[in-house]
């Protein structure tokens, strides 16, 4: 438990990384995924990551997100040196101080809605009672409030990207990760998850999203750009257009 | 948290009913098959001990006899006989010797209710009951030192005679018959037993008498035979041999002299029968072994392809914050419940074959005898092999990376 990372507000950029490299042994040839990524982000940003396929967007939030560790480089998430941590004390981290969304979803097919919001908080040893108001309050805010006993695969993909977005913030994480979130969904779903994220960055959260869609991108606050591994754009959104 | 777990673990069993049925079969049928097997092996064992200790409990029965080689010059063919007197002079030289006693057998009538019966009669002291295994029913006795003493006129049935005599019902016991004209009174009446072997009639036609008693109504001087039991059944040869070179001492003949003295070693056949048993017993070993292991195959590759199957499932928890820990406990939790249910339905279902054991087959192989330490252990080796065989499995699945793992 030495190794728990402390909950304690952070002044500084939410995520700093600096000189990230992230190489692929598939062992005949490495592929270098990422040629030294330096990013910062504050809280409260909205930060759309744009770029075409195999630019290394997906390792970045990958890494971001703690789900995969760096070849190199630096990487600290509200001040804490992340990058070199524990197997614990990452899936703690994970736990904390992120909230994933990923483009299939990653539901748990078997169980419900309500457990697979709940997951998070039993990881993180939250107790009973609070658990269940936690999720409660977040289903209804997604607008699942009557689908909490559903199984994922009663519930349309816009629902289940929903249920994930809950499950996202059931530990109240210092920062939100969604990777291609609205590329399983058709058009309408998918402009409804956009305006829960916008809603959510309004309430002061800060997000990380990889988007191809531009629209959305331009009502980000920041976008940065991705190319062959490296960041070749990174300017405020209003200026994109 | 252990709540949590079981909730858990009920979930995953309800949604993956095929397998966990498959793995509950794999270990249900290991433990029915290996229970039953030594259930088996046991009842068998006891049933041959018995019916072999039906003769008496490791004795030895001799025979004075011809001589047949010349001692001392005296000739062969000489009839020995031996005499209460000689056994008392020679016993306390005997090591190792534990009980004996003399045997005179006579063909004899008993009168009943006006009927007559012929009967094979024995003179012997109490402590032949102790040694032939003649155990009285409830309300009866053997005979005792007292019977000896007083030269009572009583008399020790076998049990299939006195059913003969007295009928089904009734209890012979303070019953008084005339034997050999002299009236008789009925002291006890023999348990019924397994006997493979005998030297006259089976006990169950015979009856005995103290041999005092015997003695001073035939005027007989000299035993028929005598039995006796060494202190421990890997004494017998020492204590035969005493008993002979002491005997062939005292009544002139060679102590080589076989036929002059002859004696049946039971305790032989029971050493037969330990090599035979341990024999037995290792086929046991070995058979019940290979079930194990074909059951313990089974168990395991179904435990394998659970976390294949949800290694994508342990990726999700580990990128919503499981720790390796957490992961790998949910499979233990769920190997060590599923083992545990699979044991008690086997052996639920040992104990219910053996429950409806036909009665007719137990004097043959014996009653089958589960052994709860052996379904223990069964279940035991079964829910090892399943929880090694989906424990490192699962731990290289928690030990990936989850953003790989996710997408296995």
């Amino acid at each position: 438990m030495s190794s728990r990372p402390e909950m304690t507000p952070h002044d500084g950029p939410i995520i700093r990384m600096s000189g990230i490299r992230k190489v692929y042994d598939t062992g005949k040839v490495q592929v270098e995924a990422l040629k030294g990524i330096d990013l910062s982000i504050e809280r409260g940003e909205f930060v759309a990551i744009v770029g075409p396929s195999g630019s290394g967007k997906s390792t970045l939030m990958n890494l971001l997100g703690c789900l995969d560790t760096p070849t190199s480089g630096d990487f600290f998430i509200a001040g804490e040196k992340v990058a070199g941590l524990g197997r614990d004390a990452l899936a703690e981290v994970r736990n904390r101080r992120v909230g994933f969304v990923f483009q299939a979803f990653n539901l748990l097919p078997q169980i419900s809605a309500y457990e697979n919001v709940e997951m998070p908080l039993v990881f993180g040893g939250v107790a009973p009672k609070k658990r269940k108001e936690k999720v409660t309050d977040l289903l209804a805010k997604v607008g699942l409030g009557d689908r909490m006993d559903h199984k994922p695969t009663e519930l349309s993909g816009g629902q289940m990207q929903r249920v994930a977005i809950a499950r996202a913030l059931a530990m109240d994480p210092d920062i939100v990760l969604a990777d291609e979130p609205t590329g399983n969904l058709d058009t309408t779903s998918g402009t409804d998850i956009m305006g829960l994220f916008l809603e959510l960055w309004r309430q002061g959260r800060t997000l990380v999203v990889i988007t191809h869609d531009l629209a959305l991108a331009r009502r980000a606050g920041r976008i940065v750009e991705i190319r062959d591994g490296k960041i070749v754009g990174d300017r405020p959104a209003a200026e994109a257009a | 948290m252990i709540r949590d777990a079981l909730k858990q673990l009920h979930r995953d069993l309800k949604s993956q009913k095929l397998r966990t049925f498959l793995t509950v079969f794999g270990i249900v049928w290991g433990t029915v098959a290996v229970t039953l097997l030594l259930a088996f092996g046991a009842g068998l064992k006891k049933q041959l001990i018995k019916q072999t200790a039906g003769l008496g409990d490791r004795i030895c029965i001799s025979w004075p006899g011809l001589t047949s080689i010349p001692y001392q010059g005296l000739g062969k063919g000489r009839r020995i006989r031996i005499t209460d007197e000689d056994l008392e002079a020679v016993r306390p030289r005997i090591d190792g010797l534990k009980r004996m006693s003399s045997e005179y057998s006579d063909g004899w009538k008993l009168v009943y209710n006006l009927k007559t019966y012929p009967i094979d009669v024995s003179g012997v002291s109490p402590e032949f009951g102790e040694m032939r295994n003649l155990i009285p029913q409830p309300g009866g006795r053997f005979l005792n030192p007292l019977d000896m003493r007083d030269q009572r006129r009583v008399v020790f049935l076998g049990n299939k005679f006195a059913e003969d005599v007295f009928g089904k019902g009734t209890d012979p016991v303070g019953k008084v018959v005339l034997m050999n004209g002299s009236p008789f009174t009925v002291i006890g009446v023999l348990v019924p037993k397994e006997q493979d072997s005998s030297y006259n009639s089976r006990d169950s036609d015979l009856s005995w008498i103290p041999g005092t008693t015997f003695r001073s109504l035939t005027g007989r001087k000299y035993l028929s035979n005598f039995v006796f039991q060494p202190a421990t059944a890997l004494q017998s040869k020492q204590v035969t041999q005493s008993l002979r070179e002491a005997l062939s001492r005292r009544l002139k003949f060679d102590p080589e002299d076989k036929e002059a003295f002859s004696v049946w070693d039971t305790t032989e056949q029971f050493q037969f029968f330990e090599v035979f048993m341990l024999a037995f017993s290792a086929f046991l070993g070995i058979v019940g072994s290979l079930t194990l292991v074909v059951g313990g195959i089974g168990v395991s590759n179904i435990m394998n392809v659970v976390v294949e199957e949800r290694t994508r499932e342990i990726g999700i928890k580990m990128a919503l914050g499981a720790k390796q820990g957490a992961v790998l406990k949910q499979f233990l939790v769920e190997t060590l419940l599923v083992t545990g249910i699979g044991g008690a339905i086997g052996f639920a279902i040992s104990l219910g074959i053996c429950g409806v054991f036909p009665e007719s087959l137990v004097e043959y192989v014996g009653r089958p005898e589960l052994s709860p330490t052996v379904a223990l252990i069964t279940t035991g080796i079964l829910g090892v092999i399943g929880v090694l065989a989906g424990y490192f499995p699962a731990r290289e699945a928690s030990r990936l990376d989850p953003v790989v793992a996710m997408k296995l």
